[in-house]
């Protein structure tokens, strides 16, 4: 246990653990609460194009993923801004463009489909200082405008239209919003792949609301079961010899359903879960 | 209340195309200072669009909307605005307590990356103990019913502190005694000088309050004056299919 800490590659693999950990949920609560849990999804996609770009141009594919990926986001934004023209259809496009596009540039790179398996699924342990420098900078930003923001944030994604009359400028949140999510989901990468990480910007949400009433602590609860599961992954992983991303994922999804059946406990102990006890007490 | 002289609401010749079709012909609506309008019509006929042009949420093709004397392009104070908007449910995907909800009322008064304050807590408190939530303050809204998700977005209007309040269909699903209440708040506030432009299908316990409706068929306003049998009948008999009234006339027609 204590002599995972050894190893240079692990103790990178777990500080990267800690910033997608913390990250993903903190932007993924607002996801959620649009009911946009799939856009994450949708993303990742996107940035596979992003990195076989990277490779294709030999720049590093961590930041031209960063970079594709929050086009894509504002693509997206804007599509779903206009709410016509089948924003549905669009978006399919857009995340079956990604994923073409991103396996057609690293096959014209020289790259084959399964030298792509290390960003779809994650490859936690080739995580290089300049990867950690990057992860660490952008998931201290997401978090920290995840948190900061969150008044504004919240009443963006719980009613857009109020949120607009009370002069909040939805057009610029919201984008910020997607824009954060592309970073996040490209951070992710290395730790649980393009293609699970939108697992660790739902699933800890999902786990978390099954015990809180507010949106704060939903929102803080998230965030430490992501980082509790990227943490407990990263090291499981390493005892039981898989691969991290699909542990991370493994365990998050465990969390959820230890926590909704504990939820169903709590509730039943509740009464005043009771949404018509109002009407009960007046009659 | 001496800034409220001026009108809060001004629309004058306001029309509305949705998808290329006319919604609003050349619509008039003024709410002046500490007076309660209420906005009425048969179904499509507008009433919706009317509120939501006139707060800026759908763009006019015609005409001109001022909000307390400003063009609304360049209205930018939204502290004087609350709003209602028609909804059947005030939760999204997260749950959200009743507290967390109402406080998004006082994001026109807040600053970025500043903590609220006791003004706005207190706002916050006086607005769901007016709608008679007091004891569902921490409650998460997904429990709540139908009718207290309808108060929880009205107290968030009154949180505002607003003087002008636009209300689309606030009391839809509101139990009786629960609209009584709603009308004696609202009555206390227009005493205090707000303004009040209030979307209904049915008048009920408000009735009294008000001092002017404003009836719309069709997108074109039939009526503009005080509340009588006759508007409140023809804001309800009518179910039209949206298309405009005709006069057909039989034989060749009056032109050669």
């Amino acid at each position: 246990m204590i002599d995972l800490l050894d190893y240079d590659f692990m103790r990178r693999a777990l500080l990267a653990a800690v910033f997608t950990g913390l990250s993903a949920p903190a932007i993924g609560t607002y996801l959620v609460q649009r009911r946009l849990s799939l856009l994450g999804d949708g993303l990742g996609h996107v940035a596979l194009t992003g990195v076989a770009l990277g490779l294709l141009t030999g720049i590093a594919p961590l930041p031209t993923a960063v970079v594709v990926a929050t086009l894509g986001a504002l693509l997206i934004e804007f599509l779903r801004s206009r709410g016509r023209t089948s924003g549905d259809v669009a978006l399919a496009m857009l995340f079956y463009g990604g994923i073409a596009g991103g396996v057609l540039l690293a096959g014209l790179a020289g790259e084959s489909a399964a030298g792509l398996n290390k960003f779809l699924f994650g490859s936690i342990t080739t995580v290089s200082n300049g990867d950690l420098v990057l992860v660490g900078v952008l998931g201290a930003v997401v978090v920290a405008l995840s948190v900061g923001l969150r008044p504004q944030l919240f009443a963006v994604c719980q009613d857009e239209e109020h949120a607009r009359v009370s002069g909040v400028p939805v057009w610029l949140l919201s984008s910020l919003i997607s824009i954060l999510a592309a970073i996040t989901i490209t951070l992710a990468m290395r730790t649980v792949g393009l293609l699970l990480v939108s697992a660790l910007m739902v699933v800890p949400v999902a786990a978390s609301q099954q015990v809180t009433r507010s949106f704060r602590a939903t929102h803080l609860a998230a965030m430490g079961i992501g980082l509790a599961v990227a943490l407990g992954g990263v090291v499981s992983s390493y005892e039981i010899e898989t691969q991290p991303g699909p542990t991370i994922v493994i365990l998050a999804i465990t969390v959820f359903g230890v926590m909704a059946g504990v939820g169903a406990f709590l509730r039943r102990l509740r009464p005043q879960a009771d949404p018509h006890l109002d009407m009960r007490r007046e009659t | 209340m001496s800034t409220s002289e001026v009108d809060p609401l001004v629309a004058s010749g306001v029309s509305v195309a949705l998808d290329g079709r006319l919604v609003l012909h050349d619509v008039d609506l003024t709410v002046r200072a500490g007076e309660f309008v209420v906005l009425l019509g048969a179904n499509g006929s507008g009433k919706s669009t009317l509120v939501r042009a006139a707060v800026g949420l759908v763009p006019i093709i015609g005409g001109t909307v001022r909000l307390f004397g400003t063009p609304l392009a360049s209205f930018d104070e939204h502290t004087r605005l609350g709003y209602v908007p028609q909804r059947t449910s005030a939760a999204a995907g997260v749950p959200a307590t009743v507290q967390e909800v109402v406080m998004s009322g006082r994001l026109a008064r807040r600053h970025v990356f500043r903590r609220r304050t006791a003004a706005d807590l207190s706002a916050v408190e006086e607005a769901i103990d007016r709608v008679g939530l007091g004891d569902r303050r921490d409650s998460s809204v997904n429990e709540l019913s139908g009718g207290q998700q309808q108060r929880v977005l009205i107290a968030r209007a009154l949180a505002t502190e607003a003087d002008l309040l636009v209300m689309d269909e606030p009391t839809a699903g509101v139990d009786h005694d629960q609209q009584i209440t709603l009308a004696s708040v609202l009555g206390d506030l227009v005493a205090a000088g707000t303004s009040v432009l209030l979307v209904a299908h049915e008048l009920g316990p408000m009735q009294p309050l008000i001092d002017r409706a404003v009836v719309l068929d069709v997108g074109r306003v039939v009526h503009d004056g005080p509340v009588d049998e006759h508007t409140l009948s023809h804001a309800h008999s009518h179910q039209h299919t949206g298309a405009p009234p005709r006069t057909h006339v039989s034989g060749d027609g009056v032109w050669p």
